[in-house]
């Protein structure tokens, strides 16, 4: 064809999918651990519960997507990245173990739902809360020697990387309000309104706070964004997210179903934008590019072949899942 | 408690702890979904309500026994960049697309449709609900397809090239790498073995509920089930095993020694070591009941052939005897112990009795978790018998590890312990308060089902499952 396909750039933007999919999905899952407490026990409980129980799974397999991939396509970023954030990524899985039995476990037994409930909520929390911190993480920069990481087992730990777990914590607490308003009834549904209004609030807040330290960390980010011309370019992302914050206040006060929860799903899009300009075509900031972490163009190759036919099957079954289990939840059915 | 351990060996055991634990959830579950196709598909040609019932009854236990699975799967897919991030570096561009190919295609199959799996029978209809439980059955099937291809690698790898800065790139052909020498004998084995693992956990419940009452019609129809499958397939099993064995030893000949207890080479046909205790340091094997000349019957199909024995081996590059040695004894006298159930079983149905032998059911229901040790003790004899080696004869475990400080990895192996004993465990409780209802006719359909839109219901059969 003519034109020179940079299939290490093509498996960057695959991986970057996989894993804005997962932060979407998994992240109103998780949402709603995080805000499981204030429900009241009993059927806004269950209706929440319900309402992402047939999902999970296939949520969380975005997760696996965006790890496996990574192995796949840029061995080296993988390696780097998962021992500087070691502690964080095991509290992870540990909190999505809690989180992911107690779907079943609550409902198996009635004497110990309040402790299944706490370990769904606490596991969603830190689970959370370790995505976040490892973004802040990788964004200030990790060590590395000879193609290893070279930093000590808490490296991660700053201020800037506690700030970036929080605000991924309120983002999710956010998509999952939205998710909620959009599959409940009644008192729980009125409940997740007041909760969106808070966590809409939090989220951007965080966004600026986060977007405010991030120019301030390396000379790199600095120059991304406010160099003419490219700024230009970048002053749309802060733009658009104005805009579209205001649309979903407007929305969520106007008593819509649907729409809050896609115009959260935008904003977490344009911060995801942000958080690639940022760091496009680095992996690990500084250090390691794209291409340093490549696998070799057999490996991509072959499996371009499979993500190209597969992915858009799996996003359809995905899609027909979602249909079958569509509308409210319902409080009946389950007693 | 760890003093004096090197990350590198605290890395190992959270590996294998890790694993082993995972793996008994897939055994049950490879076997469990394909059992509820069968049922499902019984129900659907005959119309009899009582496979309805059982597949209402195991999809349960399924449930509860997939969502471990799940999560204790995902953390092995981490654990190859935390634990073994060197190894991962090095290997990542020939296994790690295989592994991206396991996610891409059984992943994601089992979880889109396991939720209509569980409920969503009443949402869409029999025809395709069914399709929905064969789809969840192939992708647990797809899933041990690759991350078997990508361990059989790792045993006997080929197909790739070596990196000047010491990467394994992929060759020529992914072929080469995807069906390398050991993953077909590696693939049927464990498969067989999850549906063994699995016919005896169904056999065993289904046993102690004709303990209970042998009129009961569903604990029959499980025992029976259960029943040909041990009868048939054991046999089966330990020709594979066979088979295993005589293309293992064509490729890690050490690991054979091992499994033999064989320390010396024996020029003129080697003996079978029944039952001794390793002796590494002396290099022999202690109180040894031996046949003479049997082993080289078995590997050589000659009595005289002669064996070579770890005494042809470098000490360096030896696998540690003893753990093998035991633990292949424990699959194999497992693996035999099945195959005279089934053969019991076999009997009894031609004196018709079988359901009301009471020593034939105690003996099903003493056998029922018997998989699971045989499933684990033969990953052990495989993986412990791979060492020093991660990647077979060409790099070493000890230079596959993760640049970590001990205590890291000794406060994260502790966590995981403690957190997959309690939520394992309960969960194994779960699971057994499941299977100490009997089933009965009307089993309810799993409780929280989100029903909304009832099309095409069944009589909706609420109130008797909750607990
Ligand atoms: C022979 C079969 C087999 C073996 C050897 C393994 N697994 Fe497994 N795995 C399965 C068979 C399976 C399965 C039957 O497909 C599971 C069990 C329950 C489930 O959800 O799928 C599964 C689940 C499962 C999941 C969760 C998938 C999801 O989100 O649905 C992950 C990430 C892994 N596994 C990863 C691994 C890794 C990294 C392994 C090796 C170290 C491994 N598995 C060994
Ligand atoms: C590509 C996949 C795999 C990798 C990279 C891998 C790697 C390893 C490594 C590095 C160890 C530590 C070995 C040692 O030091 O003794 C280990 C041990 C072990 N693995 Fe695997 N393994 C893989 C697949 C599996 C699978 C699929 C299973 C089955 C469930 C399994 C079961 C075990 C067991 C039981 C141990 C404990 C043995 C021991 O600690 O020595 N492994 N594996
Ligand atoms: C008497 C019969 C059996 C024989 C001769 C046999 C033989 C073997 C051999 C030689 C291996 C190691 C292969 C290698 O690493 O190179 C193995 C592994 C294994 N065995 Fe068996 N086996 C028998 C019965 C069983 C039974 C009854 C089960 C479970 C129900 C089982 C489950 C496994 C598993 C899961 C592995 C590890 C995966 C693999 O390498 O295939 N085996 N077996």
């Amino acid at each position: 064809m003519g034109i020179n396909v940079d299939l290490t750039v093509v498996w960057a933007f695959i991986i970057a999918f996989a894993v804005f999919m997962y932060v979407v999905m998994d992240g109103f899952d998780l949402g709603i651990g995080i805000l499981f407490p204030s429900f009241k026990v009993g059927d806004e409980r269950d209706q929440a519960m319900n309402s992402i129980a047939p999902v999970w799974d296939g949520n969380e397999t975005w997760l696996v997507l965006g790890g496996g991939g990574l192995f796949a396509a840029f061995p080296l970023a993988y390696g780097v990245v998962l021992t500087a954030t070691y502690p964080l990524i095991i509290a992870m899985l540990l909190g999505l173990v809690f989180r992911g039995v107690a779907f079943e476990f609550r409902w198996r037994d009635p004497r110990h739902r309040a402790l299944w409930d706490i370990a769904f909520s606490l596991g969603s929390f830190i689970a959370a809360f370790a995505q976040g911190v490892t973004l802040g993480a990788i964004l200030q920069g990790v060590q590395v020697e000879n193609q290893a990481y070279a930093g000590g087992w808490l490296d991660w730990l700053t201020p800037f990387s506690l700030l970036t777990g929080a605000g991924v914590v309120i983002g999710y607490a956010l998509l999952g309000a939205a998710w909620l308003i959009w599959k409940v009834e009644g008192s729980a549904e009125a409940h997740a309104r007041r909760l969106a209004l808070w966590a809409g609030a939090g989220t951007l807040v965080a966004m600026a706070a986060v977007s405010a330290a991030t120019p301030f960390l390396q000379f790199e980010y600095w120059k991304r964004w406010f160099d003419m011309p490219g700024v230009l370019a970048t002053a749309q992302v802060p733009l658009l997210t104005g805009i579209v914050a205001f649309l979903f206040f407007r929305k969520l006060r106007g008593g819509a179903t649907a729409a809050p929860f896609l115009l959260a799903l935008a904003l977490f899009a344009l911060g995801f934008a942000g958080l690639g300009i940022s760091l496009f075509p680095y992996i690990v900031p500084d250090s390691i590019t794209i291409w340093d972490a490549a696998a070799p163009e057999r490996s991509q190759i072959f499996m371009l072949v499979g993500t190209a036919i597969i992915m858009p099957v799996i996003l359809a079954y995905t899609g027909w899942a979602y249909w079958v289990f569509r509308g409210k939840v319902g409080t009946h059915g389950y007693h | 408690m760890f003093d004096g351990l090197d990350a590198l060996l605290l890395a190992r055991i959270q590996f294998g702890f890790t694993v082993s634990f995972h793996f008994i959830f897939p055994a049950f579950s490879i076997g469990l979904a394909s059992y509820l196709m069968v049922l499902e598909g019984l129900w659907l040609k005959t119309g009899r309500d009582i496979y309805l019932d059982l597949f209402r009854y195991w999809v349960k236990i399924f449930a509860i026994a997939f969502a471990m699975g799940v999560v204790s799967g995902i953390v092995m897919s981490y654990q190859f960049g935390t634990n073994w991030s060197v190894f991962s570096t090095k290997a990542g561009p020939v296994i790690g697309p295989l592994m991206a190919y396991e996610v891409l295609t059984a992943f994601f199959l089992e979880a889109g449709f396991l939720g209509v799996m569980l409920f969503g029978m009443s949402k869409v209809g029999k025809g395709l609900h069914f399709a929905a439980t064969c789809m969840v059955a192939l992708g647990t099937f797809i899933s041990a397809f690759w991350i078997l291809s990508v361990n059989s690698w790792m045993q006997t790898p080929t197909g790739f090239e070596m990196s000047p800065d010491g990467r394994f790139l992929p060759g020529e052909s992914w072929l080469a790498i995807i069906f390398n020498p050991s993953f077909p004998y590696r693939l049927i084995h464990t498969v067989i073995a999850a549906y063994l693992t699995t016919a005896f956990v169904v056999g065993a419940v289904g046993a102690w509920h004709l303990l209970c009452d042998r009129a009961n019609l569903h604990a029959r129809k499980m025992f029976s089930m259960a029943m040909w499958m041990a009868a048939i397939v054991a046999p089966i099993q330990i020709f594979a095993g066979d088979m295993h064995g005589l293309n293992t030893l064509e490729h890690q000949p050490a690991k054979v020694m091992a499994m033999e207890g064989h320390y010396e080479s024996h020029p003129d046909g080697a003996p079978l070591i029944l039952f001794g205790i390793p002796n590494s340091a002396e290099k022999r094997i202690d109180y040894a009941v031996e046949v003479p000349k049997t082993s080289s019957l078995i590997l050589k199909h000659d009595l005289n052939a002669p064996l070579a024995g770890l005494d042809t081996i470098p000490d360096d590059r030896e696998p540690p005897v003893p753990v093998i040695f035991w633990s292949f004894r424990v699959m194999v006298g497992i693996g035999f112990a099945m195959l005279g159930l089934g053969l019991w079983s076999l009997v009894a149905r031609m004196r018709k009795r079988l359901y009301d032998w009471s020593w034939l059911h105690r003996a099903a229901v003493l056998m029922g978790p018997s998989g699971f040790v045989a499933v684990i003790a033969g990953w052990i004899t495989t993986e412990v018998g791979r060492q020093p080696y991660t990647v077979y004869g060409h790099m070493l475990t000890a230079q596959s590890a993760s640049p970590l400080a001990a205590p890291a990895v000794a406060a994260s192996l502790i966590a995981f312990v403690i957190v997959y004993f309690a939520v394992f465990g309960a969960g194994a409780w779960y699971i057994l308060h499941l299977m100490h209802k009997p089933a009965g006719p009307h089993e309810s359909e799993p409780e929280h089902v989100p029903v909304r839109t009832a099309g095409i219901t069944p009589a909706p059969a609420i109130a008797t499952g909750a607990e």
